[in-house]
């Protein structure tokens, strides 16, 4: 018994070498399309004074939802100018919509599919399972291996640690359309396609977007984490704070995170809202 | 009304729809003759050999309780439940061997389908939920909310075309339903329990404006429902089913006068006599009648022979014991109806206090409605 071992960590490991050489060249070009798109949008996030930025997204919260996120907003804002971490909290914020809009590109179709066909359902909810309960640190190690240093290998480990409910809400919307609201566009002789479209998308809204907010907050969930393989940003500054045991460093990044993840939030709920078409159809 | 001449609307030939692994096993076996009770752990035998043929610009209704497979027997029509065997023609195309598309382009050009809980897109105003069946057509934003516009009116839901489903009652939302099949255009409206989530009394006016438009438009009606009274009412022609096989199909007064079986006459026991039958089909013929009572005919008037006998009864009441029955209004004496013979069709032979008590108040008729029955 003392000899039973299994070899799992090789495994993995081999696993790893041989992805590594097989698909060199696709995982490089990934590597530079997530950099070069995170750059970018921290770019126009920071190099605008900060009043702007924040005046262009109050008003995108007036517009999505109401005048009091709006001046929550500003408030929000105009601390973590006052704590010094602007250029951090953009950082962030940039990873933070990045990593969410790969997570629901990639959510969404596979909420979809796994909601007509139980097989795929079936195959998926175990995998769901392990991307969510796997400690998120762990994807770090490979996805360091694979993108080096930096913002993507922390990018990697959010989109899987964080696309799961957007998958999940995604299939539950789908499957809680009304059967008989779906088979009428069948028996007015509607495509598969404009059913989705036409259909169960608008009515599944509500559920794929309260799952969509649920990628947010598991992204940002993940800052800190992503902070220690260098994606820098306010995570940066919350592990600096901890290697030097600097208290008050800490508390300063870390409510910038708590402010940015309620501004996202809010934003992105379902509720309150002005749009009609953020709400739930039959409340308007 | 009248059938057999032109090609048949909708044909079915011996169909059946089986749930379950092995359906080509359970339909040879309910061939040699088992029970669908016998077979219920291999499977589900909604419909079994289901034949008949509806004509154009017939009302047919399906009838039957729940669990006879009436409702999937109208989705195999349409092939939203596509026939285990047996062969489905709409306007002489075969929905069985359509391939996706033209199944598609089959339900979008020839059918329309109302649904028992409406199923309205309720993300969508009443204009746009009407002009649904159009948009799928591929007819241009204009025409077809012009033409959705129209038919909302006509079932009288003018001022309600922004609104939301949500917004309207139960009846209006059925309204919506039957505009969205009506200004598809298409000439065959599947209409699936319909009327069966409404309460009784808008029922029986949604029943009322559907003959009212079918007299207009002439469209092929296959209708579902597990009402006996609907049935009568609203079909031309009514085929009963149980434990999904077709028990008989015939005419309203056919049933009433000759069930096939006991099953049959076990429900008729509950028709509203008085609403179902006309004076056509109950009346004596001309040469049954002998001279003194055609004189006494000519003074008490006339009634129209598609009265209703409900309508018949209170010019009964001011005549001398027999009425002259024509062909529309001034129209050509067609036949007699006496008291006793108005009695005895409005009678039914089984025990008539268990009728009598069967017979929900809430959908008798008023006694004293007069209109629309003296000629």
């Amino acid at each position: 018994m003392e000899d039973f071992r299994i070899p799992l960590g090789e495994w993995v490991e081999v696993g790893l070498d041989w992805l590594l050489g097989a698909f060199a060249g696709l995982f490089s070009v990934l590597r530079t399309l997530m950099l070069d798109t995170n750059d970018g949008l921290v770019w126009l996030l920071s190099t605008p004074p900060w009043w702007a930025v924040t005046l262009v997204l109050a008003a995108l919260a007036w517009w999505l939802k109401n005048w009091k996120l709006a001046l929550g907003t500003v408030i929000g804002f105009v601390v973590i100018v006052g704590v010094d971490q602007w250029e951090n909290a953009m950082e962030t914020l940039g990873l933070i919509v990045v990593a969410t809009l790969i997570a629901t590109v990639l959510a969404v179709p596979l909420g979809i599919l796994a909601a007509s066909s139980p097989g795929l359902s079936k195959v998926i909810r175990p995998v769901m399972d392990f991307m969510q309960t796997m400690p998120p640190m762990v994807y770090l190690i490979p996805a360091l291996v694979i993108f080096r240093v930096g913002v993507v290998p922390g990018m990697v480990a959010t989109i899987i640690f964080a696309m799961v409910p957007g998958v999940r809400f995604t299939e539950l919307g789908i499957r809680g359309v009304k059967a008989d609201v779906v088979e009428a566009g069948e028996a007015f002789g509607a495509s598969r396609w404009r059913i989705l479209r036409q259909i169960q998308l608008p009515l599944a809204l509500p559920t794929i977007m309260a799952g969509i907010n649920q990628v947010i907050m598991l992204a940002l969930s993940m800052v800190v984490i992503a902070g220690m393989v260098g994606a820098g940003g306010l995570g940066g500054d919350v592990v600096a704070s901890l290697n030097r045991i600097d208290a008050g460093l800490g508390f300063e990044a870390g409510i910038s995170v708590v402010i940015l993840a309620m501004y996202l939030d809010r934003l992105t709920s379902t509720g309150g809202g002005r749009k009609r078409r953020l709400r739930a159809p039959g409340t308007a | 009304m009248s059938h057999s001449t032109a090609e048949p609307a909708v044909r079915v030939q011996n169909v059946y729809k089986i749930f379950g692994k092995k359906p080509k096993d359970i339909i040879r076996r309910l061939k040699e003759g088992e029970d669908r009770e016998d077979l219920k752990e291999l499977g589900t035998a909604a419909v079994i050999d289901a034949s008949f043929e509806v004509a154009p610009g017939e009302i047919f209704v399906v009838m039957g309780l729940s669990g006879s497979g009436k409702s999937t027997l109208i989705r195999t029509l349409n092939g939203l439940q596509p026939a285990t065997e047996g062969t489905v023609s709409v306007l002489g195309q075969d929905i069985a061997s359509a391939p996706a598309r033209e199944l598609r382009s089959i339900r979008s050009h020839s059918m329309a389908m109302v649904f028992q809980n409406f199923a309205l897109l309720p993300h969508r105003t009443v204009l746009e939920n009407a002009a649904y069946g159009l948009e799928i057509q591929g007819v241009g934003s204009e025409a077809r909310r012009a033409e959705a516009a129209r038919v909302l009116d006509r079932v009288g839901l003018q001022g309600w075309h922004d609104h939301y489903p949500h917004e309207l009652s139960g009846g209006m939302q059925q309204r919506v339903g039957l505009a969205r099949a009506l200004a598809s255009g298409n000439d065959i409206l599947l209409m699936d329990e319909a009327f069966s989530a409404l309460d009784p009394l808008i029922r029986r006016e949604m029943q009322e404006q559907l003959k009212q438009l079918q007299k207009e438009l002439g469209r092929t009606i296959v209708f579902i429902t597990h009402d006996l009274n609907e049935a009568m009412y609203l079909g031309d022609r009514i085929a009963v089913m149980k434990d999904g096989r077709i028990a008989q199909i015939g005419t309203p007064e056919d049933i009433l006068s000759r069930p096939a079986d006991d099953y049959v006459a076990s429900f008729i026991a509950d028709v509203d006599r008085g609403r179902a039958l006309t004076a056509r089909s109950v009346m004596l013929p001309l040469q049954g009648v002998d001279a003194g009572q055609r004189a006494a005919a000519e003074r008490a008037g006339s009634v129209r022979s598609d009265a209703t006998l409900q309508e018949v009864v209170p010019v009964a009441l001011e005549g001398e014991g027999i009425l002259a029955v024509r062909d529309g209004a001034g129209g050509d004496v067609v036949g007699y109806l006496t008291t006793a013979r108005l009695l005895e069709a409005m009678g039914t032979r089984t025990d008539f206090t268990a009728a009598a008590e069967a017979q929900s108040p809430a959908e008798g008729q008023p006694a004293s409605r007069d209109e629309g029955g003296e000629a």
